[in-house]
């Protein structure tokens, strides 16, 4: 079980107040589930993701209690494959960057199985970041967080940018690393393909969670729901389109 | 009207786009659907001027699209991955005058805060800088705007938000070219979606 309590954060700035951007956030995600996590644009999931793999920015004070197991998580046991497209690192090919990841998490790894479950070709390997799509490239960020095979991962958005099909995938990967045993966190702004995979979302707005409910809680109108900010942004979506 | 006529570029043997014809006219928004690694980006990139095609011609207004000091290009380009197309050392303000001094109305469509002026790139969310990059690029000379999946990294809220924005800048005569894998997002936005297929447009359907 990975668990947070009273989790706040808040940025120093130069010669201005301080500013809170996450406050109270309780959550509970269970090894062998896939926990989904969604919310306003700004809301601050992303900064959830950071505080748990340890990768606030520099200016950020972050208060409360992260535990997996009931221990403060020992490096290397929870792998984050971040929103953001710069994190593969540019100067090195797709393949250096996976043997670097799963050296550094002490393992070996097999690239083109790794790809082909994310649906890329073996040829990606050889590809720099910068030959890549945003599509592709989402994938590849995510290839890098398995190759260190950490027992838990932490997705943010790894459906953005991808077509129907590749979302359906990544998606449908999530749950199976979950029911092999990985305790798996996604943050996503597809709610209708979180909800079908996650067993509880927690839905944030401007900093503060406002409702945690079961994935099948979000279907048809979403009267299930207890939050109204919950039920407007679940109305919001495309069913059944893709990201 | 923006017309791209016999576009061909291809990376290495791969030939992305091949004697592709696309029309822009002023005002109209045209959604741009195709899977993953299709040349969506590609094609976006060479409409704005940033890549130069192998073969093909691109004019805005009867114009050869082109650009230089003081004199921005009247197609830009929003591109798909926000944190890699700003100076991380730059503040939101400085990055919001990137180009000249930012249209008010748009910011405040887009729902950029006035106190994420003095914030780095690093102290805004996905979606926020997503916004800021694209706010950046309404100048009073931008004529047509491709926008690259800038609303994949939004929640379903503030992408309606965004299009709402783009809609407005459509009736002030902006061409407006959205690219989006959702197919529904656009068919509800978009006056017409079309498709990339095998390196050229075909229609997607009428909205």
């Amino acid at each position: 079980m990975l668990e947070i309590e009273d989790l706040c954060v808040r940025f120093r700035r130069h010669r201005a107040p301080m500013l809170t951007v996450l406050e109270h956030l309780d959550l509970a995600a269970p090894s062998g589930a896939v926990t989904g996590l969604c919310g306003a644009s700004g809301a601050g999931k992303s900064l959830i993701a950071a505080a748990i793999a340890g990768t606030l920015p520099r200016n950020a004070e972050a208060t409360g209690r992260i535990t997996v197991g009931g221990k403060i998580p020992a490096p290397q046991t929870v792998a984050l494959a971040p929103q953001g497209l710069d994190a593969l690192d540019p100067l090195a090919r797709i393949g250096t960057q996976l043997a670097r990841f799963a050296r550094l998490g002490g393992t070996s790894v097999d690239a083109p199985d790794l790809l082909s479950r994310l649906g890329l070709a073996p040829r990606v390997l050889d590809a720099w970041p910068h030959e890549l799509s945003g599509g592709m490239a989402r994938r590849a960020c995510l290839a890098t967080a398995l190759a260190t095979s950490a027992r838990w991962l932490i997705a943010d958005e790894p459906t953005s940018g991808l077509d129907a099909a590749s979302a359906d995938r990544i998606m449908a990967l999530m749950a199976d690393l979950a029911a092999e045993g990985y305790g798996i966190i996604v943050i996503s702004h597809d709610l209708p393909r979180l909800s079908s995979v996650s067993r509880t979302v927690t839905v944030l707005e401007a900093g503060r969670p406002v409702e945690t409910a079961p994935g099948k809680a979000f279907s048809g109108d979403g009267a299930a729901l207890a939050h109204p900010f919950s039920r407007r942004l679940w109305q919001a979506q495309e069913v059944g389109a893709s990201c | 009207m923006l017309k791209a006529t016999a576009i061909t570029h291809r990376f290495g043997a791969v030939k992305v786009l091949d004697h592709a014809d696309l029309f822009l006219a002023p005002g109209q928004i045209a959604g741009l659907v195709g899977p993953s690694g299709t040349g969506k980006s590609t094609l976006g990139r060479i409409l704005a001027g940033h890549l130069a095609p192998l073969s093909g011609h691109i004019e805005a207004d009867g114009a050869p699209v082109g650009f230089g000091p003081g004199r921005p290009c009247p197609v830009q380009y929003a591109p798909q991955a926000s944190e890699l197309s700003i100076d991380p050392r730059w503040r939101v303000g400085r990055i919001l005058e990137n180009g000249g001094a930012p249209d008010q109305g748009m910011l405040e469509a887009l729902g950029i805060r006035p106190e994420w002026r003095d914030r780095f790139p690093r102290e805004l969310s996905g979606g926020e800088l997503a916004r800021v990059s694209l706010a950046r690029l309404v100048l009073p000379t931008t004529r047509y705007l491709i926008c690259d999946e800038i609303t994949a990294p939004l929640d379903a809220l503030s992408a309606e938000d965004m299009m709402t924005a783009l809609r407005a800048l459509a009736r002030r005569g902006m061409g407006i070219l959205v690219i989006s894998h959702n197919y529904g997002f656009l068919r509800r936005h978009a006056d017409l979606v079309m498709q990339l297929q095998h390196g050229k447009f075909a229609p997607a359907g009428i909205a």
